[in-house]
């Protein structure tokens, strides 16, 4: 009682309000997506219903061969590497309003980045060639992710289409390298560039059989995090985001921003590319256009752009790609079945935001909030 | 014969595989052009062609009749028409990344459901030979110009007429240059748009099945691989005019058409490079047509992409 009569001060000397009503929009923008996520799996039950399967049995085996034991744990993580990539490489430009769907591009170039230069280190130690191959790659990620926002900033296209675009151009490009200039003679089947030195190969954490990879997505994901919520430089990036005209009038950079953000999503594709080669695959191949970056896309969309988010909810869409298989195999369901999932989440998400707002429940006034 | 020609069977080969290529550039430009005309963009055309090459190749193997399977992916595109559409009309609902979550639900429903027909069977739809007046085949084979082509054609120039002199045309242009305005007219600017987006998703379906039905003619995963998507580029290109939009979807065509063109006389070095050249093409011609200050001319008012 004694609480009603006089407030509490907090830290700034402004009354504090009750732990409900500090808590209730935070847990608006956690219940909202797990709310539309659940709405998704529902729709694509009803699909599956339809269509005379069970979807009982469908969320069984990805729970098995995604999360179920030690060795469906391993396979997921060590595809939620590229999707964290991707996904931050459609995160940070999204800060500024952009919505850039053409990671893909970036992830392929960074690997035929990799794998090209990894023939010309083979020479070098490990420490000196592995950041190095890592570096290339990813400038080559940021200079043509950073070529979207540049022609956003500079020329007015819209960078939805165009990093599309460069995303077919890049994977011609691609195939003309590891067809062309790039291929291993020995390659038959599968043309792909000379195989890397095995000393060259990224190896795997400690006491798991998963690549470091993991570990440096997760570090991006936090200083991406640090980057957008705890510099000015984030902070001039919400600002454009809003509202791009108040941001000029501010005298905010908004070019280097946006040329900036994009350019670092770029590398994060890039790095991508770089550990599917080095940890993956072994050389640049065809298997680089494995569709990581539209997978990223969702990834993104669902985490609401938040980088520390998007960690939960990689590992979650890469459970449901490493389960892909078996399910095709138990369930005779063709392999687009996980796009077909894919797309029902991702239109309940977007459908999500329609509803920030509308719950009194969320709504701090209704806990007392001054 | 075969030399007859010489280097002329390039630009032959070109011209004749612009107008097979450019067909369902043509449907699906069309289809964005009525969309965003009413002022909502439709990315999710890739996604509806591709689905309409699927429906309309799985019905014509089961009906027998490539013309019923033409219908159906008419109906089935205007139908992911109407759901973009009616998703849009929700507040705070972005149009842009709903086309996204559609294409992907697009592909994804038609690679499901169109496992059980990657098949070589042909079901071509008929198509008019103007090369009578040639004795030379490969001027022939040119010249072979399929039934939706002109359709095609009869469709451009209607859509011109429309927005040119009829009260639809107007409704049309006036809900997408300004709701405020449609609003004060008594117009109801979800419902026509709404519309609008169907009757867009039905022409790109019928792109699609020009697709799987005439050229290349069969069903398979990457029968599509960004033609929607550079559509919808070219409709910028094309300044929402129809007329433009057929001139353009010619010239994309031909870009298409360089990298068989070129094969076909035996030049193989660098293939994967021109079959880049359409996208290479689309975003040079997109980077020419924008621009970063003022707002493009012809441009619907309330297009989200050029606000």
């Amino acid at each position: 009682m004694a609480d009603k009569a006089i407030p509490k001060i907090g830290p700034r000397g402004l009354p504090t309000d009750s732990w409900q009503a500090t808590l209730a929009r935070p847990a608006e923008a956690i219940a909202i997506p797990i709310g539309a996520l659940l709405s998704g799996f529902l729709v694509f039950s009803i699909f599956l219903i339809i269509i005379g399967k069970s979807p009982l049995e469908f969320f069984a085996l990805v729970y098995k061969a995604g999360f179920g034991t030690g060795f469906s744990w391993q396979n997921t993580l060590s595809r939620t590497t590229p999707l964290l990539f991707a996904a931050l490489c459609v995160a940070l430009p999204a800060r500024l309003g952009l919505v850039v769907i053409g990671g893909e591009g970036a992830i392929v170039l960074g690997g035929v980045m990799a794998g090209g230069l990894a023939g010309v280190m083979a020479g070098l130690p490990a420490v000196i060639a592995i950041p190095l191959l890592a570096f290339a790659g990813g400038l080559m990620g940021s200079a043509w992710i950073g070529a979207v926002g540049a022609l956003r900033h500079y020329r007015g296209v819209n960078e939805t289409i165009s990093s599309l675009l460069l995303a077919y151009i890049a994977i011609a490009l691609m195939n003309h390298m590891v067809e062309g200039p790039l291929r291993d003679p020995s390659s038959l089947n599968k043309p792909s560039t000379a195989p890397f030195a095995e000393h060259l190969r990224v190896g795997n954490l400690p006491g798991m059989d998963v690549h470091w990879g993991l570990a440096v997505a997760v570090v991006c994901c936090i200083l991406s995090w640090i980057l957008i919520e705890r510099t000015t430089w984030g902070f001039a990036a919400r600002i454009a985001g809003g509202n791009i005209r108040a941001a000029q009038v501010q005298g905010l950079p908004v070019g280097r921003l946006v040329v900036g953000f994009t350019a670092l999503g770029g590398t994060f594709a890039g790095l991508a590319g770089v550990f599917e080669v080095a940890a993956v695959h072994g050389s640049a191949n065809g298997s680089l256009a494995a569709g990581f970056g539209y997978t990223g896309i969702l990834v993104a969309f669902l985490a609401r752009h938040d980088p520390l988010a998007l960690i939960p909810v990689a590992i979650l869409l890469a459970g449901f790609e490493a389960s892909s298989g078996l399910v095709q195999r138990r369930m005779d369901l063709p392999d687009a079945t996980t796009l077909v999932l894919q797309g029902f989440v991702f239109v309940a998400i977007l459908l999500s935001e329609t509803l920030y707002g509308r719950f009194k429940l969320f709504a701090p006034e209704r806990w007392g909030a001054k | 014969m075969e030399n007859e020609l010489g280097l002329w069977a390039i630009p032959v080969a070109i011209i004749g595989g612009a107008i097979r290529v450019s067909t369902p550039f043509l449907f699906v430009s069309l289809g964005e052009v009525l969309t965003e005309r009413s002022g909502r963009i439709n990315l999710g055309l890739e996604g509806t062609l591709v689905f309409g090459a699927m429906a309309g190749y799985g019905i014509a193997v089961e009906t027998g009749s490539p013309w019923i399977g033409v219908f159906g992916a008419a109906v089935a595109g205007a139908l992911f028409g109407v759901v973009h559409g009616v998703l849009c009309s929700m507040q705070r609902v972005n149009d842009i990344a709903i086309g996204i979550a559609l294409m992907l639900l697009g592909l994804g429903l038609a690679f499901f459901f169109g496992k059980p027909y990657i098949q070589p069977v042909a079901l071509d739809l008929p198509s008019i030979s103007f090369g009578w007046w040639s004795d030379i085949p490969q001027v022939q084979a040119a010249l072979k110009v399929n039934i939706l082509f002109l359709a095609g054609i009869v469709a451009t120039i209607g859509l011109w007429w429309m927005f040119r002199s009829t009260r639809v045309g107007l409704l049309i242009r006036v809900v997408g240059d300004s709701t405020d305005a449609a609003r004060a007219m008594g117009l109801r600017p979800s419902l026509i748009r709404t519309l609008a987006t169907a009757a867009g998703g039905a022409l790109a379906g019928v792109g699609g099945a020009y697709l799987s039905l005439f050229y290349p003619g069969s069903w398979n995963e990457g029968i599509s691989s960004g033609q929607g998507l550079m559509a919808v580029a070219l409709v910028i290109f094309a300044r929402w005019n129809p007329i433009a939009c057929f001139w353009a979807a010619l010239l994309f065509g031909g870009a298409g058409a360089l990298g068989p063109a070129l094969q076909s006389i035996g030049v193989s070095e660098g293939y994967y490079l021109f079959y880049a050249a359409p996208y290479v093409l689309t975003l040079g011609v997109l980077i020419m047509t924008s621009s970063p200050r003022r707002a493009m001319v012809g441009a619907p008012g309330e297009l989200s992409i050029t606000k």
